[in-house]
């Protein structure tokens, strides 16, 4: 069968970019990494359940470089989720959906969670020195 | 109308189309996104305040009642949530009917077998008197 020829939506990266959808994207991908970041936090528990080499193995990995930086990356992905989140609630009260607003609530999402992931990081690596 | 006269007194009522559901989804989402908002920055404090901490000192933080009980509700509303956002996400981009709902089937039992393992890691904790060694 031969496709019908319809015209077709330009692809994806033919639009312009845009802050309300590069969040809107972002809102799932982060959401996506948190799941992830989910089972090792399960893996944390059970290790800190189960014994101390356990334990042991579980913090090794994650004050190791690679831990570190998935641990940057899920608080960014948290304070994202988290303020993003929050927008979304706002909006479904039927508020905030006009342009202007839509730009100032997002840009207030990008300096929020970029400031909470810089305070919390910092915070978790004094507490952990 | 048309419509009316064919749907069943009994479909009506329910009100709900050929999607079969309503705003379940959406309402379950959201409330599990509300107790999130707290639990989360609880649960964020907590994970800060425990950085590179000894394992004797999360064991006694969470043999408290307290901590035991919130922790064990963040893992509960964390994994609704994640199943209920992932659920869209594997609808929206996974293509093959298939390989959809296989995907589904898998990340729904996933999230419930490490929600019930995260849940289990947390009552040991608070119940178990375990060795601790230096």
């Amino acid at each position: 069968m031969t496709p019908a020829q319809r015209p077709l939506s330009p692809h994806l990266q033919i639009y312009q970019w845009q802050l309300t959808s590069v969040l809107s994207i972002t809102h799932r991908m982060t959401g996506i990494a948190l799941s992830v970041g989910a089972l090792f936090l399960v893996w944390w528990l059970l290790a800190a359940a189960t014994s101390d080499g356990a334990f042991a193995a579980a913090q090794w990995f994650f004050g190791s470089w690679l831990g570190l930086l998935m641990l940057l990356g899920w608080t960014f992905c948290f304070f994202f989720h988290l303020a993003n989140g929050i927008r979304h609630l706002v909006w479904d009260t039927g508020r905030g959906f006009d342009l202007p607003t839509a730009y100032a609530s997002g840009w207030a999402v990008v300096a929020a969670s970029a400031a909470l992931t810089v305070v919390a990081f910092i915070a978790g690596l004094v507490m952990r020195s | 109308m048309a419509e009316t006269r064919l749907r069943s007194p009994l479909g009506r009522a329910i009100g709900l189309g050929s999607a079969k559901e309503g705003v379940e989804h959406w309402w379950a989402q959201r409330v599990s996104a509300v107790a999130l908002v707290v639990l989360g920055l609880w649960f964020a404090a907590s994970l800060i305040a425990h950085a590179g901490a000894e394992r004797s000192a999360v064991i006694l933080w969470l043999q408290s009642p307290v901590p035991a009980v919130l922790a064990i509700l963040l893992l509960i509303a964390l994994f609704y949530h994640a199943a209920l956002g992932l659920q869209v996400v594997i609808e929206d981009y996974v293509q093959p009917e298939w390989l959809k709902v296989s995907s589904l089937v898998a990340m729904r039992l996933i999230c419930f077998a490490v929600a019930v393992a995260g849940i289990y890691a947390v009552l040991r904790i608070a119940f178990v008197r375990l060795a601790v060694g230096g």
